[in-house]
């Protein structure tokens, strides 16, 4: 009885939320970045968490796969549950955590190894692929998936940082979709790459909708309204307001938000 | 408005006043470039001095003087009684050969005393000269055969001008009888100066003309060998650690700076505790290379470490975030990514500390690697002495002889000391990454 329960329960909560956070809290040894924020997270859709610098938008996204745990000093309180599950619990592995709770960077990060060996890299510490036909195979779905695999199908031996800036962005989206997450988070992704990049990698966040939760922090308030289909706005370490992302952008109900989509502060 | 206009006139732009300035401001910027070619220069005179100075004095060592005598190898004095096993022939009397060849080709030499003289003007290693020629090839034995023998240290000294011929004989080590000997001998053309492999294939030895730098070489090698085997890596472990794992607090503040301290630590201070610790506790055996190796380990690590971490957080975050991201743990990240990163600059690091170990010679003395040792170590418990060591005890010595091998000796030093620097650069030049 209490499996069935605990069955159904997931399945709602599912259906509701794939991320929940509950009056969390972030501090960095005696300074508080984050105020006792609450957000809810929908399965496969697109967030967008905006803002003016500092208000702690990166602070929330990381704490989301316990990134903030390699921050020296930082404390985390409340609650954070993925699929139900407490991800600050004892139990939980970070590592494993992080595999499903993938991460992209501000300034494209690749290794300074080969396209190929970037995206194998995730597969291969986690044990995904039994041989190298498997791992073949792993890379190139995801280079796919990623919109890439065209642009370096044969040189998938030359390095990842010979690429462009936008195919850098986009070979990191690929690494973080190898190691198969449920949910992607998105740390400006676009903030380093020019509007031509930065299109392709917006359609390309569009098309994993489908099938990963994507949490993206952005400045460019075009972008999130663009893109996401839930916007939370943070200001000085507090969600400010949370809703659709066309109801929020088109009728703000707080007159901070108004003030900020509208430009005038931030 | 008029104010902005005036401000921009011709005039302003050049009067006497900012002329003057924009005078005096080349002027200090002509001197202070002045000052710094001076200083250039003057260090660059420095080792140009040093260079020539060495050398000039040194690259005699790498020439030997040898006569050609008529060796009859006669078996009366190899077989004195008979035996002809291979034993007998090592242990025959080579020296009286060479005595033999010395009377014959000086026959009108018949004092006792003169033909003491006589005998020195040949080295006391010909003799094993002759008995290396009879062990390889025994049908020598019989025949008269021209030999190049090799010249004893003051006949080698003369050859090559050290000793005037112009000085008052009681002041000279080479005597009038010896010179006529030579002259005898130069005459016929059997003087000749031949590359002195001797130098570098032979041990010490207390005659300096068939001293050599293997025997310091090897030892040198074996330290070399012990020391990177211990420092590098406790050294990269303990940059990995301090620099990926180590939590940010006192406790890893007072590591970082005795690290630090140690790195400043007179290397005789090594040598007392090598010596303390390796020989007097732990009972290790003297002059060996394994105690100088830890020994040097010891003054090796700090430098090391410190290199390590330097080149280990150079490392942007963005590389570890990348794998951390991923999923990978602290130590994948750390030996994935990071370690492979930074191997260039470790290296780099590691090489000069050994160059530094390579060049040390202090507390070596402290463990008893000055020892007069002969034979070339076999391994690294084997009594040994290094280059430096070498060159030290030779520079002690009084024979005129051992100045041009001290001299030759820093020279062999030398060349390893620029050829691990510039494999340090070269490592760098060309793993150097620009994020």
């Amino acid at each position: 009885m209490q499996m069935i329960a605990e069955i159904v329960n997931q399945e709602i909560q599912v259906n509701k939320a794939i991320i929940s956070a509950k009056e969390v809290s972030v501090f960095y040894r005696e300074k508080q970045a984050l105020n006792s924020v609450s957000l809810d997270i929908p399965e496969n859709q697109i967030t967008a968490l905006i803002g003016p610098s500092g208000c702690g938008k990166s602070t929330f996204l990381r704490c989301l796969n316990r990134m903030n745990d390699t921050v020296e000093g930082c404390r985390v309180e409340g609650l954070i549950t993925v699929e139900g599950q407490d991800i600050y619990a004892p139990s939980v592995d970070e590592v494993l955590l992080r595999a499903r709770v993938g991460m992209v960077f501000q300034k494209p990060n690749p290794f300074p190894k080969s396209i190929y060996e970037n995206v194998a890299y995730g597969p291969r510490i986690h044990g995904l692929a039994r041989n190298k036909d498997e791992l073949d195979d792993i890379v190139l779905t995801s280079l796919e998936k990623a919109g890439l695999l065209n642009e370096v199908r044969d040189r998938l031996n030359s390095t990842g940082t010979s690429l462009s800036g936008g195919q850098q962005q986009r070979l990191c989206i690929a690494r973080a979709l190898a190691v198969q997450p449920d949910i992607i988070l998105m740390d400006e992704p676009c903030s380093a790459l020019d509007p031509i990049a930065t299109a392709k990698v917006e359609e390309l966040i569009e098309e994993l909708r489908e099938n990963y939760t994507i949490i993206i922090v952005t400045h460019s308030m075009q972008q999130a309204a663009r893109i996401s289909q839930k916007t939370a706005f943070f200001h000085l370490g507090e969600i400010v307001e949370v809703g659709d992302t066309d109801q929020l952008f088109t009728s703000p109900k707080d007159s901070r938000t108004q003030g900020y989509i509208t430009g005038r502060f931030g | 408005m008029t104010d902005m206009s005036d401000l921009k006139s011709e005039n302003q732009w050049m009067s006497e006043e900012r002329k003057a300035l924009l005078g005096k401001r080349h002027r200090t910027e002509r001197r202070f470039k002045m000052l710094g070619l001076g200083a250039i220069f003057i260090a660059l005179a420095m080792l140009v001095t040093l260079f020539v100075n060495i050398t000039s004095k040194g690259y005699s060592a790498f020439v030997q003087t040898r006569f050609e005598m008529n060796v009859t190898f006669d078996e009366t004095v190899i077989y004195p009684n008979g035996d002809r096993s291979a034993q007998a022939i090592r242990g025959a009397s080579y020296g009286n050969l060479i005595r033999n060849t010395l009377r014959a080709e000086f026959p009108d030499v018949e004092k006792r005393r003169d033909l003491r003289s006589l005998f020195g003007i040949v080295s006391k290693g010909a003799s094993r000269q002759l008995r290396k020629i009879v062990m390889e090839k025994p049908s020598i034995i019989g025949t008269t055969t021209a030999i190049w023998l090799i010249a004893s240290d003051d006949m080698d000294m003369f050859n090559k001008g050290y000793i005037p011929r112009n000085v008052v004989e009681a002041d000279r080590r080479v005597k009038d009888k010896e010179i006529k000997w030579f002259d005898h001998l130069d005459a016929k053309g059997s003087v000749q100066k031949v590359f002195n492999w001797d130098f570098f294939s032979s041990g010490d030895s207390r005659e300096p003309e068939i001293a050599g730098i293997w025997g310091a070489m090897v030892g040198s090698f074996y330290t070399l060998l012990i020391t990177f085997a211990i420092s590098f890596p406790i050294g990269v472990m303990s940059a990995i650690y301090l620099e990926e794992f180590a939590p940010k607090n006192r406790f890893t503040d007072i590591i970082e700076v005795n690290i630090n301290n140690l790195a400043a630590v007179p290397s005789i201070v090594f040598g007392l505790l090598g010596m303390g610790l390796f020989l007097n506790l732990a009972h290790l055996p003297r002059s060996a290379s394994l105690v100088g190796g830890i020994t040097l380990a010891l003054m090796t690590l700090p430098i090391i470490i410190i290199s390590a971490r330097a080149s280990i957080r150079a490392v942007p975050d963005s590389i570890r975030q990348a794998a951390l991201g991923l999923g990978a743990s602290r130590q994948q990240t750390a030996f994935h990514h990071v370690l492979p990163l930074s191997m260039p600059g470790i290296l780099t690091g590691t090489i000069i500390g050994l160059s530094q170990a390579l060049g040390e010679t202090a507390p070596l003395l402290m463990i008893g690697m000055v020892a007069f040792i002969v034979d070339i170590p076999g391994n690294i418990t084997d009594p040994a002495t290094v280059l430096p060591v070498q060159i030290f005890l030779w520079a002690d010595s009084p024979e005129r002889a051992f100045v041009e091998k001290t001299s030759g000796a820093i020279l062999v030093l030398l060349s390893f000391l620029v050829f691990m620097n510039a494999l340090a650069v070269l490592l760098r030049r060309k793993f150097e990454r620009r994020w």
